[in-house]
């Protein structure tokens, strides 16, 4: 991780195209500001995150990784909130591994227009890390 | 990865949208060392026609691999700059897009230094994928050509007309019994000599003529599936409870016999109407309905009429479209209890229920038994208000209340106009309403915000009071016989279809447009478009201008019959892969199979089924499955760049 900011903590996001995407743009088009120091990549699908890219972005030095689901209004499906549960719950048990705190990994269905909720959760997650890992 | 490649950069003021709180030169100095950025630019405008042409120029002569542009949301500008890439001879899918507008500098303005710091890396992350970009081919799937029009007031009508006329099947779906939304409300409009009810039928009219334009009243969409190009909508069709052609007489009998009366809300509640019922006489489809929710099934109309079957039962109906057009409408404000006297005092009305009386009354205008003279208009109830209320102005209710009080006067004569208001809005055309209103003594008062005329009742009359700011402030009154409180449009209560798509809405709560100049009828839901009011307050010319720009758009995303998809689909690393079958049970599709290549047994993907979800990825022990344009190789140097 670069320079350790105090205010905040690094956090990517692993956001969707057509679902969680609208919300996070519509955050910033509201306004409604969170931590600039979470960054956002962009997949088709919340469950094909793989628990590898999750491990490497640890070992780059961001604090927490934080997916913005599909739920239930994947477009590829109504699979799509086990499988990422799935995924969620496997990537736990590596990081455990590890020995990394299995919640630096959260996970919540972010619909199309949840900018608010969006918000909210990056903004608690950040509070969470900068409790537990900068205190 | 591809080595030597070449590209170019170029990062946007947007205006100052973006410059304004991200230093885009110094994100510009921040990625030009990287090692395949060729050149770097910043531009006012990106999307802009010369930044455009330049960037064409730029590929050609620098004979560049790719270009990234940092920007606003791909969602209003990736195809732009995709197009901008082909028509320089260049791949479309080497292009990529860097989001600052959106997740930096208006999500962070507060924050310039924190705003800039993130443009810096979000760039940084596109140029690390663009090292990987390719180049592709997109598949192509069958598009239905067939477009949903929801809400068949006038916008959903013009909209089905509009989409009929270039060949294009239409469903026009319609929740009420009754086609015309609320124009078919209206007697007189402005600027025209035609009623609400007179353009309301000539347009059913028209929709009759057209044999590729399948009319569905009394129905709500309650389900759909799919996306662009391929959407299943499920519709409830309620039934009228009224088979055929019955006989006029006998259902004029079926009504009268009708022992139970409810608030009419075609009358905004002035009125009762009975369960089975018709607005009015002209009213399309002419069969009357019966409204179930009210309706005790006494039978008594049953015994009257023999076209009654209270029997019937609702069917569900399925339906595939290539594209879906919203078309429905917004409510009335209501105003708060006691909110300038509503519903506490008897003298107080709304704007929409004062056109009604209008409308229905003949000679004299009475209210409560009493002949009205005097009325106070109270502009602005319900909209531009302080923050946690509506604070926007609803745009068509100034010229609204004048044309109504025009209205009153011609038609009954005798009637004092006080209009209270906060400044007009009465543009365009609309100037000439005013113009009559003052030719015709109409008194206009003027107060701020902050001080509001006040509403007393004091016998049979109302009291409007006001610090006239026109008149130096001078405290002023008016003894009204009727005070008329102008409500604006909002958002429908009833938003159950809008959450079925989950469309997104703006600060207003009304549909909101991917870009109001740029997109302005499109939302961030592939395939569904909108139109008239549900996007905002409009007059009726507005909503129509805006269902002919929809309908344009639907048309076109399902004109040709087929729509480009993209070409990010699964790969099979052969060599890596050694058939677990874990793919195969992930993919929803069925895109994979069981193959043998060189005497060994691995996964093959099916390219034409392949919705390139990715599902399959993470579930791959040996990590032999990659999606075209999101590979590990893609993402971890992404990873890289923003950490």
């Amino acid at each position: 991780m670069g320079e350790f900011n105090k205010k905040s903590a690094k956090i990517l996001v692993f956001s969707t195209e057509k679902i969680s995407d609208p919300a996070i743009d519509m955050a910033g088009l509201l306004k409604l500001h969170y931590p600039p120091t979470v960054y956002t990549i962009s997949v088709p699908c919340s469950s094909a995150i793989k628990p590898s890219w999750i491990l490497y972005a640890y070992e780059k030095g961001f604090d927490g990784v934080f997916i913005a689901a599909d739920g239930s209004d994947c477009v590829y499906g109504e699979s799509c909130t086990e499988k990422t549960g799935n995924l969620v719950s496997k990537t736990h048990n590596l990081m455990k591994e590890k020995e990394l705190d299995p919640a630096r990994l959260r996970m919540a269905a972010i619909c199309s227009v949840c900018s608010a909720s969006f918000v909210k959760q990056v903004k608690s997650f950040n509070e969470y890390l900068l409790k537990t890992l900068h205190n | 990865m591809k080595d030597k490649k070449k590209i170019g950069v170029y990062i946007c003021h947007c205006g100052g949208n973006i410059s304004d709180y991200v230093d885009v030169e110094k994100v510009r100095e921040a990625v030009s060392g990287d090692e395949i950025v060729f050149l770097s630019k910043t531009t006012m405008f990106a999307c802009s026609d010369s930044n455009q042409r330049d960037m064409v120029e730029d590929i050609k002569e620098h004979n560049l691999d790719g270009v990234v542009v940092a920007s606003c949301s791909p969602k209003l500008h990736l195809t732009t700059f995709r197009n901008v890439s082909e028509r320089a001879d260049l791949n479309k899918y080497t292009y990529v897009h860097a989001n600052i507008r959106e997740q930096a500098s208006w999500a962070h303005s507060d924050n310039k230094m924190g705003a800039t710091e993130k443009a810096i890396h979000l760039v940084k992350a596109a140029i690390a994928k663009a090292h990987y970009a390719e180049a592709q081919v997109a598949p192509k799937i069958k598009a239905e050509k067939r477009v949903a029009v929801v809400g068949a007031g006038v916008a959903g009508m013009k909209a089905a007309l509009s989409l009929a006329d270039k060949d294009c099947e239409v469903l026009l779906i319609e929740r009420e019994p009754f086609v015309g939304g609320r124009v078919a409300q209206w007697d007189t409009l402005s600027t025209t000599t035609e009623t609400g009810k007179e353009m309301t039928t000539r347009l059913y009219n028209e929709l009759l003529k057209r044999d590729n334009i399948t009319i569905l009243t009394n129905s709500e969409l309650i389900g759909n599936k799919g996306s662009v190009g391929n959407i299943e909508l499920t519709v409830r069709k309620s039934p009228r409870y009224i088979k055929g052609n019955c006989h006029p007489e006998d259902l004029k009998r079926a009504i009268e016999v009708c022992p139970v009366e409810v608030p009419d809300e075609f009358n905004f509640r002035l009125s009762n109407r009975k369960a089975i019922y018709k607005n009015y006489p002209s009213e399309y489809p002419q069969t009357p309905v019966i409204d179930m929710k009210s309706c005790t099934r006494c039978g008594e109309c049953e015994k009257v009429c023999s076209s009654i079957d209270l029997s019937e039962q609702a069917e569900e109906l399925t339906f595939n479209v290539g594209s879906v057009l919203m078309a429905t409408g917004f409510d009335s404000y209501t105003p708060a209890y006691g909110e300038f006297g509503y519903a506490t005092s008897d003298n107080v009305i709304t704007l929409p229920q004062f056109k009604r009386m209008i409308d229905t009354q003949e000679g004299k205008l009475i209210h409560k038994g009493k002949e009205v003279h005097n009325i106070a208009y109270i502009y602005c109830v319900g909209s531009r208000q302080e923050e946690g209320g509506n604070t926007y102005c609803s745009r068509n209710c100034c010229t609204s209340t004048i044309h109504a009080a025009v209205t009153a006067k011609e038609k009954f004569g005798k009637i004092n106009n006080f209009h209270f208001n906060r400044g007009l809005r009465t543009y365009g055309k609309q100037e000439l309403l005013y113009a009559d209103s003052l030719r015709n003594g109409d008194i206009y008062l003027q107060s701020y915000e902050d001080g509001p005329p006040t509403v007393t009742p004091k016998g049979d009359k109302t009291i409007v009071k006001i610090n006239d700011i026109l008149t130096a402030g001078e405290e002023l009154e008016v003894a009204a016989d009727l005070v008329v409180l102008v409500t604006g449009m909002v958002p429908r209560a009833d938003n159950k279809v809008g959450s079925l798509f989950k469309l997104p809405k703006g600060r207003d709560q009304f549909f909101n447009e991917v870009h109001m100049k740029l997109r302005p009828v499109e939302t961030v839901i592939d395939g569904v478009t909108i139109a008239g009011a549900c996007q905002g307050p409009k007059n009726i010319a507005e909503s129509v201008n805006s269902a002919l720009s929809a309908s344009t758009k639907s048309f076109s995303i399902v004109s040709k019959g087929e729509l480009e998809t993209e070409p990010l689909i699964a790969v099979i690393n052969d060599d890596k892969c050694t058939w677990c079958g874990a793919c195969e049970e992930a993919c929803p599709f069925d895109a994979i199979l069981k193959t043998e290549k060189d005497g060994r047994t691995i996964a093959q993907i099916n390219n034409s089924v392949c919705k390139g979800c990715g599902m399959c990825t993470p579930v791959c022990e040996p990590d032999a499955i990659d999606l075209i344009a999101c590979s590990s190789a893609e993402i971890m140097s992404m990873i890289d760049a923003l950490a």
